[in-house]
This record gives C-alpha cells, sequence and structure tokens, in this order.
C-alpha cells in the first residue's frame, strides 16, 4: 500500500521523540553555556608553557625544536642572553600566534624538556585578529599545578620521569 | 604477469630498477598503454594515479671519453609517471614514466581518450606543472584560476609577494608588507 | 558553437596557439541555439553541493545537456606545501583532506611512509588502526546518507540521527586522540595514543548498538516510496564506464564491480578478518546508498573481530622508529588504501632529504567527480543534487 512506509518512518520518529526524553542514547547534546561537556584529559587545544615555580623561570630551555617542527610555523623564540652576550637557558621571546596554530600537538611531542603542554581552554575571545591573538610567553606560562589539574595521569608520568632524569644527572655529581 | 614479453613487444622502453618503473618515450606512450589496456594477460584496465614531477636541471658526473670522471649538465625535465592496475585481473601496478623534451615547452600525448581517469589529473597537471597534453578534450586550468599565469608545483615557482598576504606577527610578510606600503607611499609621492 | 579549446586539434595547431594561460570555452553564440538552452552557475554557495563547489549546467527546458564541474575555491596547494616541511609535519595537514575521515587519511599517509623507510608497526597498533580506520567508516557513510537524504528534501531529521550517532564516535576519537576530526593520530610505526580500557570499552558499545541503529535508520527510510522514486534508475553509472573513469569505494562496487582494497590488497591486517564486500547491481543512486548502508554493517563486523583479537597488551610505538628528522633512502612509493570515499593514494619520491621530493596525493572524491557529467547528462535538474549528492566527495580533498 502505497504511504505505508511513510507511516513507518514516522512511527520511527515517533518513537526517537518520545525516547530523547528518556535514553541518552536519543540525546546527546547538552545546552551549553548553561551546561558544558567534560572535556577528556587527552584533549588539546592550545600549547601552554610549564613553570615549577615562578612564571619567570619556565621549563623551556630555548631549544628551538618546536619553532623548527611546527607545521605552520606558528612559534617564536628567541634566546635570553646575559649581559655578556652569552646565552642563557632561557626564552626572551616565546610567542605563538594562535591565529595561525592549529592545534597538532606535534609541538608537546618533540619537546625534550616536557615544557610545553596542549591546554584545555578553547575559548579566546579577542577584538583584536592581529595582537590580540598572539600570545607572548607571560600569556602563554602556566604552572604545575595547572598542568596536573587538567591532565592528572599525563603531569604525573612527567613529574615521575623529570625526578628519576634529575636523580641520574645528581649520581655522577657524587 | 609475464613482463619479460612485455618487455620484448617494447624494445623502445627502458626498466628502471630503482624505481621499478618502465621509462616509455612519449611517442609511444599510447601505443603501450593501449596494450596493457587490452592484453589478455594484463587486463590494465585501472588507471590509478598520474603524477606530474619537476625535475630540475642538476650536475651529474659522468665517465668521460678518456675514463676520468667529467661533470656535465643533465638537462631538467618534467616527469608524468601513470600507476595502473587490473581491476579484473586483481593485479598491478604496472608504473610508466613518461619524459618531456625539456622545461621550456613540455608537450605529451594525453592518455584520456584511452583512460578517462586521467580526464582531471591531466588537466590538475597542466595547471601546476604546465604540462601540455596533446590530444586532451578539455584542457583547461582546474584548480588555479583561470587567469593565474604560473605553474605552482614547479620546483623552480617563486610565490608573488603582492597579492593575498596578510599581516601576521613575526613573520617575513610582516616584513614584505612594510616594503610594499613603503613603495606604495615613495609611489604616491 | 562548441569551442573546446583544443579538444579536436592536432598537435601543430595547439603548438601555434598561446601555449599557456587560460583556455575559454564558450558555450554560446548568437545563433537560434541560444534562445532553447540555458546556462546556469549552481553554486558556490548551493546549499546542497557540500561545499564550495560550482556546476556549470546548460539546461534545455529541465532536462541537463552538458554540466562542467568548476572547483579550486579551497585549493591551497597542500601537496606544495608538504613538500617544504619534513615527513612528520605533513601528518596533521593530511588530516584536512578529507576532514570527515581523518583517521583513514593519516592512515595512508603513514603507509606510504612506512613502506618508503622500512618500518614495521606493532601488533596492537595495527589492530588500533583497523579499529579506528572502521569506525572513520561508520562516520562517513552514516553522514553520506544522511546529506543524500537532506538532498532529497527530508530536511534534518535523518541527517540529524546519523550526526548523533556520529556524534559517539566522535567522542572516542577525542578521548583517544584530543580532537574530534582533526585527530592527526598516527605516526611513523604506530600511533600515537594507546586504547585505554574505558575507550575499548565504548567501542564495544558502538559495535554491539551500531547495527540496531542502522535497524532504525533503514526503516526510517530505505523503502520509503519518495526516496524509492527520486534514487531508482536515476544516475546509473554503467560499470565499464566506472572501472574506465578511475571510479573507486562503494561507488565502483554499487556498479558491480568487485574491487575493494581491504580484499585485493589486504594492507595492514585486513586478511586476518572475514568481511563481505557488497555489490550493487543497477549502479544507480539507490544502490550507491545501499551499498554504504551494507558496508557499514561489515564494518562492525569488522570491529567486532578486531575487537576479539586485540592482544592485550603491547606496543603501540615501533621503538625504533624516529618522530623527528627522518629521511628515507632515496626511492619512490605508491602505497593505496581503501578510504570510506575510494582509493586513497599516496605517492611519495625521497631524494633522501629531510623533506619529500615529490608528495602527490590520489584523491577518490576528485576522480569520482570525473564521471559526473556523464551520469547527469538527459537527468532533470533536480536530480543532478541527489546524483551529486550521492558521489560523496569532500571538498577539501577535491581542491586539496
Amino acid at each position: 500500500m502505497f504511504g505505508l512506509e511513510l507511516l513507518r518512518g514516522l512511527a520511527v520518529t515517533a518513537r526517537n521523540l518520545i525516547g530523547s526524553y528518556f535514553s541518552g542514547d536519543r540525546m546527546v547534546t547538552v545546552q551549553y553555556p548553561e551546561a558544558a561537556r567534560p572535556t577528556p584529559e587527552n584533549f588539546r587545544n592550545f600549547p601552554f608553557l610549564v613553570y615549577d615555580e615562578r612564571p619567570e623561570e619556565l621549563r623551556c630551555v630555548a631549544c628551538k625544536i618546536c619553532e623548527k617542527e611546527c607545521p605552520p610555523q606558528c612559534i617564536y623564540i628567541e634566546q635570553r642572553r646575559d649581559e655578556k652576550g652569552r646565552p642563557i637557558k632561557q626564552p626572551e621571546v616565546f610567542d605563538i600566534d594562535l591565529a595561525v596554530c592549529m592545534s597538532c600537538a606535534i609541538c608537546v611531542e618533540v619537546c625534550p624538556f616536557d615544557a610545553i603542554k596542549m591546554d584545555h581552554q578553547f575559548d579566546h575571545p579577542t577584538d583584536n585578529r592581529f595582537s590580540g591573538l598572539l600570545a607572548d610567553k607571560w600569556k602563554l606560562a602556566r604552572s604545575n599545578q595547572y598542568y596536573h589539574s587538567i591532565r592528572p595521569a599525563e603531569a604525573a608520568e612527567v613529574d615521575a620521569r623529570l625526578a628519576a632524569e634529575a636523580a641520574k644527572k645528581a649520581k655522577p655529581a657524587k | 604477469m609475464n613482463t619479460e614479453r612485455f618487455a620484448a613487444q617494447f624494445p623502445q622502453m627502458q626498466w628502471d630498477a630503482a624505481t621499478s618503473s618502465w621509462i616509455v618515450p612519449h611517442q609511444s606512450l599510447l601505443e603501450i598503454a593501449l596494450f596493457l589496456k587490452t592484453d589478455p594477460e594484463f587486463r590494465m584496465d585501472l588507471l590509478s594515479n598520474v603524477a606530474g614531477v619537476d625535475w630540475l636541471s642538476s650536475k651529474e658526473k659522468v665517465r668521460g671519453e678518456d675514463g676520468k670522471p667529467v661533470e656535465r649538465e643533465r638537462p631538467g625535465y618534467l616527469e608524468v609517471v601513470y600507476h595502473f592496475y587490473s581491476v579484473s585481473a586483481k593485479q598491478g601496478p604496472i608504473v610508466l614514466r613518461c619524459r618531456t623534451d625539456g622545461r621550456a615547452t613540455p608537450i605529451l600525448p594525453s592518455i584520456t581518450p584511452l583512460y578517462r581517469s586521467a580526464e582531471f589529473q591531466e588537466r590538475e597537471i597542466y595547471d601546476l606543472y604546465g604540462i601540455v597534453f596533446s590530444g586532451h578534450p578539455d584542457l583547461r586550468r582546474i584548480l588555479m584560476w583561470d587567469e593565474f599565469e604560473d605553474f605552482p608545483m614547479r620546483k623552480d615557482y617563486v610565490s608573488p609577494d603582492d597579492y593575498e598576504w596578510e599581516p601576521t606577527p613575526h613573520d617575513d610578510v610582516l616584513e614584505r608588507a612594510r616594503q610594499h606600503r613603503r613603495e606604495e607611499e615613495r609611489r604616491r609621492a | 558553437m562548441l569551442d573546446l579549446g583544443g579538444a579536436n586539434a592536432a598537435d601543430g595547431e595547439i603548438l601555434d596557439a598561446p601555449l599557456y594561460g587560460p583556455r575559454s570555452y564558450r558555450v554560446f553564440g548568437d545563433d537560434a541555439l541560444a534562445k532553447h538552452f540555458l546556462e546556469i552557475s549552481m553554486g558556490p554557495h548551493h546549499p546542497s553541493t557540500h561545499g564550495v563547489f560550482r556546476m556549470d549546467v546548460v539546461l534545455d527546458g529541465e532536462t541537463v545537456v552538458r554540466l562542467k564541474p568548476v572547483f579550486g575555491y579551497l585549493h591551497r596547494n597542500h601537496e606544495k606545501l608538504a613538500e617544504t616541511m619534513s615527513w612528520l609535519a605533513a601528518i596533521p595537514y593530511t588530516d584536512r583532506l578529507d576532514y570527515f575521515c581523518s583517521m583513514t587519511n593519516n592512515w595512508a599517509y603513514v603507509l606510504a611512509v612506512e613502506k618508503l623507510a622500512g618500518i614495521a608497526v606493532p601488533e596492537r597498533a595495527e589492530y588500533i588502526r583497523v579499529i579506528v580506520g572502521e569506525l572513520t567508516r561508520l562516520v562517513n557513510h552514516i553522514c553520506l546518507a544522511g546529506f543524500l537524504l537532506a538532498d532529497l528534501g527530508a530536511l534534518g531529521t535523518p541527517l540529524l540521527y546519523a550526526f548523533r550517532e556520529r556524534e559517539k564516535i566522535l567522542d572516542i576519537f577525542e578521548e583517544i586522540s584530543g580532537a574530534r576530526m582533526m585527530c592527526n593520530y598516527m605516526r611513523f610505526g604506530g600511533v600515537r595514543v594507546d586504547l585505554s580500557p574505558e575507550a575499548l570499552q565504548k567501542i564495544h558499545r558502538i559495535a554491539e548498538r551500531f547495527p540496531f541503529f542502522l535497524d532504525e535508520f533503514e526503516a526510517l527510510v530505505s523503502r520509503n516510496e519518495i526516496l524509492l522514486s527520486r534514487c531508482q534508475g536515476v544516475g546509473v553509472l554503467p560499470r565499464h564506464l566506472a572501472v574506465n573513469a578511475g571510479v573507486t569505494g562503494p561507488m565502483l562496487r554499487a556498479s558491480g564491480v568487485d574491487y575493494d582494497l581491504r580484499k585485493v590488497d589486504r594492507y595492514g591486517i585486513y586478511d586476518r578478518f572475514e568481511f563481505r564486500v557488497p555489490l550493487g547491481e543497477h549502479g544507480d543512486v539507490y544502490d550507491r546508498y545501499m551499498v554504504r548502508i551494507l558496508e557499514m554493517r561489515e564494518s562492525v563486523a569488522i570491529l567486532r573481530q578486531a575487537l576479539a583479537q586485540i592482544p592485550e597488551k603491547g606496543e603501540i610505538m615501533n621503538p625504533q622508529a624516529k618522530l623527528r628528522n627522518l629521511r628515507p633512502k632515496p626511492g619512490e612509493i605508491y602505497s593505496r588504501i581503501e578510504s570510506p570515499k575510494g582509493e586513497l593514494g599516496f605517492y611519495l619520491i625521497s631524494d633522501g632529504g629531510p623533506c619529500p621530493y615529490r608528495y602527490r596525493v590520489r584523491p577518490p572524491s576528485f576522480i569520482n567527480l570525473t564521471v559526473l557529467e556523464d551520469m547527469c547528462l538527459g537527468q532533470k535538474i533536480a536530480d543532478v543534487i541527489v546524483i551529486f549528492g550521492s558521489v560523496d566527495i569532500v571538498l577539501g580533498e577535491v581542491d586539496r
């Protein structure tokens, strides 16, 4: 009979409409600004720089590996130098152009010092698309506690590895 | 697949062991492709991939007449690589490469009359490498806009800096933008 | 009247004509035919062109007499970009090719480089690749079904049901890779992050629940009278033309050609799974829709087998594989996989340097568009949308 399949289809939509009030499987959306969905630990957005105690002392040593490997070339680093012009293992300038960054996390993977990690914060409202989206090292610096708060498992693993490396380095000095 | 028979049939081909492909003179490309397509043993009915490659001229060392190595200029050329597979016999690939004479006026025969799958791919190569495929039914630019003049996939392509730039911090684009602005002001003055 | 820009010109004439530059083609002169035909430009802002895609359509009344696809609006020269950066840095760019299936794009590129550089992949990583690859196929096919129905006029409902299921799979992708669509998940010699037991549990649940969803989806539309009358016998693609035009993937199989690279090439570990290859009979729009639905059921079967066989523990990265400073020996490779859209191939030439000398993508949706005109000729203009929707393209991949 013509139209029978139409009715069958309508039965499906009715089942979905009513089911969406009872089953989470049929209702996957949330009312966003009021309710947010939990971000998984692995979620990556834009990078940040980790410091252990003070924001002036970043873990970053300005080795420029991430600058070289970054696919869209959004990182810009200048090394700090003392009065005599000798390099110090700290970045003088560490800028990330968030308008260019594509959140691929390759900088995190290639960093040998665990100094750059991916943030969970995904909203960066600004009224200037050039300077407003240029993050300097003060804007990027986050404490290790913050890192622990967004990625507890990964941060604990990194801390253990860094401690082991420090212990290994300390031993031959004896 | 009995490639020896294939090689014997077309002595003008040259086997390139480094890339496992046949270097084919462009005069006999269509003849060879027709053989591959119709031969009951090969039945290469799917031309999967057509790719252009640009080889710039380079220095190469060859043995001279007196036996001593001589440095010689190897002229650059453009190359089109064809990957044939067989759907009906589920075999392949057979790789053919076809080289142009030099890079100034590169012309190759179009394989589109035999394999429709080459239609867009040859247009793309014409668009990005500038190889003209004679016999192609509709050879126009496909990815770049019609008024574009250069061939961007060529290795010696220099990107123009005077359009579609956007100042991003810490970029040579920014410097270029300043330069343009200075030039603009100078022109106005 | 029809000036095809050197179509039938002999070689000499082409030489005499200006070699380079635009070759415009005029469709109409001032003759009487112009009164009967109407040339319209569908797109690039047409809502059902799946992106920025334009068709130059010539109509005789409502019937299509000529159709030329025009694209390139999203062109960013992905190939040239990849030739200027390291082998590793090209991986995130492959995500952006076919942004519905970033996992299979990663896989195709990574597989090509692994073959070129001779990198082995650990067992568990191979299983993870199959699992995420098949999940990607589910995502792509169900979305295509939804979009196709939206093109047919079933605005909203089927598409949103499809997106609801896709959402569950994207949640898993987000959990393992950190991003929903731009996964950037695979690396040379393995995958980046291991599947946690919780993620595996969720995938189990998908494999369990998805067939029920498909039943429901089919009950909703598959035998709907409007769908049948709009799709059956429309846009027929004959088998010989499909093969000759290099059409691959579900579109080729809908025309009745048994060619699935998972069976033919058996790349990765696909030889360990049992699955059937659904084939169409008529090669029309309805077959293309149905083949994809059936393929999803087979994907679920592969998922179940992979979940049962995956080793409990194991490496996910080859420890010998280098992340940075990869320099494959000079040589070349053409490697292809069965992406949800068709045969996705990567043709790479290495000159021993830090970046690829030649990096070529063989995009399935680009080449599948070759036959768009052949399928549309003689059809009504309203069917062009449906036929185009059944080709399943993503403009990020067409334009690169």
